[in-house]
């Protein structure tokens, strides 16, 4: 039975030196085979992101050399950048993966989403959309690549963390996670969400980027753009965000720190064309990414809590 | 140390906050980060904000660790929060804990992962009961070195004779629990007393600041030089419909063990005991997580093994070191900790878990129960509830693998789930 094995039997040395990334890659690969081995029906929440790239990446190494046991899931906000979607669709296909997409834009056509103005950010929609499809597909688990530096009530969150039937999140009562044995128990209709990589920061998913080769969608890095400077935040001109009458537009470099909503994700002023020149920045940097870059978390003290509280990712 | 923080190079220390309620841990947190420059602009622009809409003068630094609404309308610390930063010296996470009696699991999640803990205590009141639970916990859990910093050190004018004082029952205490190598240093976390800089009010102190402390404070690689021991998390069957692209193997069946290597190391070749059934195999391969065959794999990695023959292995089975085999039992004595609001019933059943692998578990008895304010041991008038500490005997549907927990905190720790609630009600550690 172990035929195939001993023909590429060309053993390495094990690395002698085991790094902080080492570590953070070990923990996330443990996370992923507890949710495979012991849920019923896991989804890899998979934005195209570079969060999502990278677990991908990880489940991709922990299930080695076997095809995923996980479907990718997508709530697209059809509020993306095409590059995303193409990136998104190209890994899929290069990997033969399983990816079921589910749109904000089908939920507001079906009266399910109802928004209060022609254009408004879709974000927190997604909670709607995404509480929609882990009912139609009942999936017991949704794995998704938040970290807990990103923000203040994501830094308070277990790495299972446990959704009631109404998706809610109840931060003032979540289970003891002691050791790294996990309960992954959900009566029918609740539902967990499994975050593998919370402890690693900005610079460790760059470095990781860098250290794995993981591609990225283009808008990472820099290029040109057309953007429009409010509260100190590049606000992209686009046809979904057009220039209002009195905007000066600037053509500048810019590259995103996090993709997302279109009409609430802003990049970053940056010639980085390169990971290693992207590490430079993320060592250097005085803003956090979601500070440099979400316009809807500035809207009040607890917006990420409270979107988590109706079921966010 | 911590086992669900396989991070354990030296580069890294991971460290907690714990001690009684109001005794100033979420202030050092953020007096810390602040004085040393590891706030973004936007953080500190925030926590302004919000420091002045609750008609604060001064920016409250607690409000960079306690994030949520609840916390912030309360004052208090509800669950940890994790912050992760770095100086030149090493990079550091920190897990600042809530000290409130009734979030005292809260405490006990962030300790599990931690190398060490600062207790604090408020040097106008000393040490308090919570105090005392804390200290035992952290000591119970596992994390091997703690340094008591007495704060608000402004409150009693400086004074070396309260800090001395306070310092000699910390010390005392950290002895009657089980500590040996003990730390403590006079701080106030308001101010900025001997946290990045010593400042001159506590001149008379000598020994490093806080920040400085914690830059050479060492972690423990225990569980390496420990027998080898492998949990199988999974068993992957691999045949040709499900290979992945490229993957360079070409779809004979094949059965690998995906898994964590607990503590020791294996190499390839090497004789493993698996069990349950006690059957002797050989290692055949390694697949590490770089995803090539690898010659050995030692504690804390992911790796995938193949052994030389099919056995029945599945998922929670252990393979471990021939000359070193673990204990086995389905009775066991265990120091547990509970968690729940409901107290233990000794009628009812529950799901155990150690490691991946799960057992249903009856308590046959509670042997004694520990008085944390006195660390004397009662075995009268019995029952356990939420944030009782004590022995207990347990009976396991199937016989299990372990070791004692003071020997290898990887295969001598548990957890209990009601299976009718889910909830997690107790962790435990094997005598
Ligand atoms: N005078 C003085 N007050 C302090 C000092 N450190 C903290 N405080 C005050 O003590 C109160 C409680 O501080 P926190 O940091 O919230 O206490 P905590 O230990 O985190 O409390 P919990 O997390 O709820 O257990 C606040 O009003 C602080 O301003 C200090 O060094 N001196
Ligand atoms: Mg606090």
């Amino acid at each position: 039975m172990s035929a195939v094995i001993e023909k590429i039997e060309i053993y390495e040395k094990n690395k002698t030196t085991w790094t902080h990334l080492d570590a953070l890659e070990s923990e996330a690969i443990h996370i992923l085979r507890e949710v495979a081995a012991e849920c019923n029906n896991p989804a890899l929440l998979f934005s195209g992101g570079k969060d999502s790239a990278v677990v991908l990446h990880l489940a991709l190494k922990a299930f080695f050399p076997e095809t995923l046991p996980l479907t990718l899931l997508h709530i697209d906000t059809e509020h993306n950048y095409q590059e995303v979607l193409d990136f998104r669709d190209r890994v899929v296909k290069r990997n033969n993966l399983k990816l079921v997409v589910r749109s904000v834009g089908e939920s507001i056509r079906q009266g399910r989403v109802r928004l209060r103005y022609e254009g408004e950010p879709r974000n927190k929609y997604q909670t709607i959309t995404l509480l929609d499809a882990i009912r139609e597909h009942n999936f017991d688990v949704c794995i998704g690549g938040a970290r807990r530096d990103e923000e203040k009530a994501r830094a308070k969150e277990r790495i299972f963390s446990f959704r009631d039937e109404f998706g809610q999140w109840d931060p003032k009562n979540q289970r003891p996670e002691i050791w790294n044995i996990y309960n992954t128990r959900v009566a029918d209709g609740e539902n967990i969400r499994t975050f593998p990589i919370s402890n690693w920061t900005e610079l460790d998913v760059w470095e990781y980027i860098q250290r794995e080769e993981i591609e990225l969608p283009e808008i990472y890095f820099t290029h040109q753009r057309d953007v429009v400077i409010k509260n100190n935040l590049l606000v992209p001109v686009t046809s979904l965000t057009p220039a209002k009458e009195g905007d000066e537009i600037s053509r500048m470099s810019v590259r995103f720190r996090t993709v997302g909503d279109i009409t609430c994700t802003a990049p970053v002023a940056s010639t980085a064309a390169t990971i290693e020149a992207i590490l430079l920045e993320t060592a250097q940097t005085q803003v956090t990414e979601r500070g440099a870059t979400r316009l809807d978390d500035q809207t009040s003290e607890a917006a990420m809590e409270l979107r988590k509280k109706e079921g966010y990712f | 140390m911590p086992m669900n923080n396989p991070i354990n190079v030296s580069g890294l220390l991971r460290f907690i906050t714990a001690g009684s309620v109001d005794d100033g841990k979420s202030t050092l947190i953020g007096r810390m980060l602040y004085d040393s420059k590891n706030l973004q602009v936007d953080q500190l622009t925030a926590v302004e904000a919000s420091s002045k809409k609750r008609g604060m003068k001064e920016v409250d630094l607690s409000l960079i660790t306690d994030g949520l609404l609840a916390e912030r309308e309360q004052g208090i610390t509800i669950d940890v929060a994790y912050r992760y930063f770095a100086t030149p010296a090493r990079k550091f996470i920190v897990g600042d804990s809530p000290g409130h009696l009734q979030y005292t699991r809260n405490m006990v999640t962030a300790a599990s992962s931690a190398d060490l803990a600062i207790v604090l205590i408020d040097a106008e009141s000393g040490v308090k009961t919570q105090t005392r639970r804390h200290l035992y916990l952290v000591h119970w859990v596992g994390v091997s070195h703690v340094l008591f910093a007495v704060n608000k050190m402004d409150k009693v004018g400086f004074s070396e004779d309260v800090y001395q004082k306070i310092e000699r029952e910390c010390v005392e205490l950290a002895h009657s629990i089980g500590y040996s190598k003990i730390h403590s240093m006079p701080v106030s976390a308001l101010d900025g007393d001997n946290i990045t800089s010593r400042g001159d009010r506590l001149s008379w102190h000598e020994g490093p600041t806080l920040l400085e402390y914690l830059e050479q404070a060492p972690t423990v690689q225990d569980l390496l030089h420990l027998p080898f021991r492998f949990s199988v998390q999974r068993v992957m069957r691999l045949n040709r419909q499900n290979i992945q692209v490229n993957s360079g193997f070409d779809g004979a069946d094949l059965r690998g063990y995906q898994g964590l290597v607990v503590s020791g190391e294996v190499r390839v070749g090497d004789e493993v005991i698996i069990s349950p059934g006690g059957h002797r195999a050989q290692i055949n391969s390694i697949l590490g997580a770089s995803r090539r065959l690898v010659d050995s794999a030692l504690t804390q990695e992911s790796v995938t093994l193949f052994l030389d023959q099919d056995y029945d292995v599945s998922r929670g089975a252990l393979f471990t070191d021939v000359n070193n085999p673990m204990l086995s039992s389905n009775e066991f004595n265990a120091e547990l900790c509970w968690f729940d609001e409901a107290p233990l019933d000794l009628s009812r059943t529950y799901l155990m878990k150690q490691m991946s692998n799960a057992t249903r578990v009856r308590l046959k008895a509670i042997n004694e129960l520990v008085n944390v304010e006195t660390l004397e041991r009662t075995s009268d008038h019995l029952s356990m509830c939420m944030n009782d500490i004590g022995q207990v005997s347990l009976k396991t549907q199937t016989a299990l693998s372990f070791d004692s927990f003071k020997r290898n905190r990887g295969t001598g720790a548990f957890i209990l789930i009601d299976e009718v609630s889910n909830r997690t009600v107790a962790a435990g550690t094997i005598e």
